[in-house]
């Protein structure tokens, strides 16, 4: 008798724990279409937050239907490898094309003209690279070239793992190519740079705190966005006055950072509609205005016009007029045996 | 009475078995072929072109000789740990025997920022250290603190036990004899614990191999400098070279396996002489 009893209260339990497991199925499959991931890069965490706030709200406005939006961060790299090895992101907005274009070789899930679905590359917003120096800046540091006198501590993320290094590298090539039109020289700039540091973290953020919490080296090579966070971290933790200042080079490069569709996973989501919404959205004058309050620089000339105090105007020059394209920047420059192997190589010496 | 002569069982010796090897395929098997298999793709020359790279070379010296030197310290230490923790009594001590724990409990990435922060040039020690000239963080002695903090707690607690049950008999029955302190210590006591404490320093030493999350932190990555080898591993997927990055995970996996494989054969010969 007792036994029996003590079965049945098994049973029960087990039937309850059975409507349980369903109803969430359910609801699970039920959210299923109207959710989307988004898979970005580190420095874009606290914009998409705010953008993903106020596209739910339009999107509901719109269409009536509730959606939920889920944000997966990391370095862009790193990202794009968990979207290549199955990652179900609807969207990915990454820190360099050619994550991107790693995506569409490594199996497909993006097409292969991406850049043209959405205006101006695909890139809804764009950022630079800046340097951050200590508060009244002892070295003097102005431009470029000030970067490679001997002595200058000089910290960067390392270009093998990093895609905001690349960007300063690449910043650094430019501007030297530019300067000293032949190629032996720019070479020489760029061994010089790297001669000048003496950490390489493995991301953006890592050298940011190598930086500003462990005190080393004189100059920040950093993201536009990244220099101005660690101004306001630093205006809030000394009570207003920031330990750093931000010095705009003479020149700089154009850090596109593209967005696109990852059709495959879209389609079998059948989330095509609200995935495209989304992007779009970026462009619209609200997305602009939010991107333009988390330092990156929109797109929209009157919005960048309107925060011309947030974004000085620069010279900013693009990976294809200096090396035609990211594919071939990247075979040059960063590849096994390329440009940033043998300098380094050398700089060691 | 009916004498057992297999050891006494519930469970059947297949079903158990079956499951054995059934979990350790899905868990170890499975994904090691998977990276051989993916390595494979390379081919023999592609291999050797991966592994012959001088910065592949330098960071393996570094990775396995900085294993080294903080495995023969952990040794030491954590002799010396397991050592003062089963012979005396003190206030304090359960609260000490659970701190040696913490380095396992810790996420490694944690560890790598603390100690980073305490011997950066401004930090805690670092500062007291660099007007010598003395610098720790972003160089391989960074890296070895790193991996002796890791590795620390295998030493003590695969020694412990051993000494706990240690006899006491076998110290007394020394001392009647003649033996001197030094002598019993030497003759009687580590001959015991060899086994263990080969077993622990192995242990600390595979996982200072393959540590990542504290050492990218403390190492300052400079190639050919400070450079470990699970970070090229990582350079190599950033640039989406999957094979290689394989490539160098199997030379890892085979080295670590051939230096596990013959500690745990001079293990098991120590034990057997005692035996």
């Amino acid at each position: 008798m007792k036994a029996k009893s003590k079965n049945s209260v098994l049973r029960s339990i087990a039937k309850g724990i059975g409507a349980l497991a369903l109803t969430a199925i359910f609801s699970l499959s039920a959210y299923a279409n109207d959710t989307l991931l988004n898979v970005s890069f580190d420095p874009t965490r606290e914009l998409y937050e705010e953008i993903n706030k106020k596209f739910v709200e339009s999107w509901k406005k719109k269409s009536g239907k509730d959606l939920t939006i889920q944000q997966s961060h990391g370095g862009s790299g790193k990202q794009a490898r968990a979207v290549i090895d199955g990652l179900e992101a609807d969207v990915v907005t990454l820190a360099l094309a050619y994550d991107i274009d790693s995506i569409v070789s490594n199996g497909g899930s993006v097409s292969k003209d991406w850049e043209k679905a959405f205006p101006n590359h695909s890139t809804p917003y764009y950022s630079t690279i800046v340097f951050l120096v200590r508060k009244g800046n002892p070295k003097g540091i102005k431009d470029w070239d000030d970067v490679v006198k001997p002595g200058i501590g000089v910290i960067t993320p390392n270009p093998k793992t990093s895609g905001g290094a690349r960007w300063n590298y690449l910043a650094a090539w430019g501007f030297a190519k530019k300067q000293y039109k032949t190629e032996e020289k720019a070479i020489e700039f760029v061994r010089n740079l790297y001669k000048n540091t003496s950490v390489l973290d493995t991301g953006a953020r890592g050298s940011t705190t190598t930086f500003v919490q462990r005190g080393i080296g004189d100059v920040l090579l950093a993201w536009e966005n990244e220099a101005e966070l660690a101004l306001s971290e630093s205006r809030k933790a000394n009570g207003g006055v920031a330990q750093f200042e931000v010095v705009y080079p003479s020149t700089s490069i154009l850090a596109e950072t593209p967005v696109a569709i990852v059709e495959k996973v879209a389609a079998k989501k059948g989330t095509q509609e609200v995935a495209k919404a989304y992007l779009d959205f970026l462009y619209t004058k609200e997305g602009q205005e939010i991107i333009a309050k988390h330092f990156f620089r929109p797109n929209d000339a009157a919005i960048l016009k309107a925060n011309v105090a947030k974004f000085p105007k620069l010279q900013l020059f693009d990976v294809r007029s200096i090396e035609g394209s990211w594919a071939a920047a990247h075979k040059k420059h960063f590849a096994d045996g390329g440009l940033f192997d043998s300098i380094y190589g050398e700089a060691k010496k | 009475m009916k004498l057992i002569f297999r050891p006494y069982s519930k469970t059947s010796f297949g079903l158990s078995l079956g499951l054995t090897t059934f979990y350790l395929s899905l868990l170890v098997i499975i994904p090691l072929s998977a990276l051989f298999f993916k390595s494979a793709t390379l081919g023999i020359s592609g291999l050797w072109e991966v592994l012959s790279e001088e910065r592949i070379k330098q960071a393996l010296y570094l990775s396995f000789g900085a294993g080294g030197v903080a495995a023969i310290i952990n040794l030491f230490v954590g002799f010396l740990f397991a050592w003062v923790l089963v012979r005396y009594n003190f206030p304090g001590k359960k609260i000490l025997d659970s701190l040696v724990d913490l380095p396992f409990t810790l996420p490694t990435a944690v560890a790598g920022i603390a100690l980073t922060t305490i011997y950066a040039p401004n930090g805690f020690i670092g500062k007291y250290l660099t007007p010598y000239g003395i610098k720790i963080a972003y160089t391989p002695i960074g890296i070895v603190i790193a991996l002796v903090f890791i590795g620390f707690p295998f030493v003590v607690r695969t020694v412990q036990p051993i000494l706990e049950d240690l006899p006491k008999e076998l110290e007394e029955s020394a001392y009647c004899l003649g033996a001197n302190r030094f002598q019993t210590f030497i003759k009687v006591i580590l001959p015991e614990l060899i086994p263990s404490l080969l077993a622990g320093t192995s242990m600390a030493f595979a996982r200072g191999i393959g540590e990542y999350g504290s050492v990218v932190f403390i190492s300052g990555n400079l190639p050919g400098k400070t450079e470990i080898l699970p970070l090229l591993i990582v350079t190599k997927l950033e640039q989406y070279e999957y094979a290689k990055a394989t490539g160098i995970a199997v030379l890892m996996l085979v080295l670590s396996f051939t230096i596990m494989f013959g500690i745990n054969y001079l293990q098991n010969r120590a034990s057997r002489r005692l035996g």
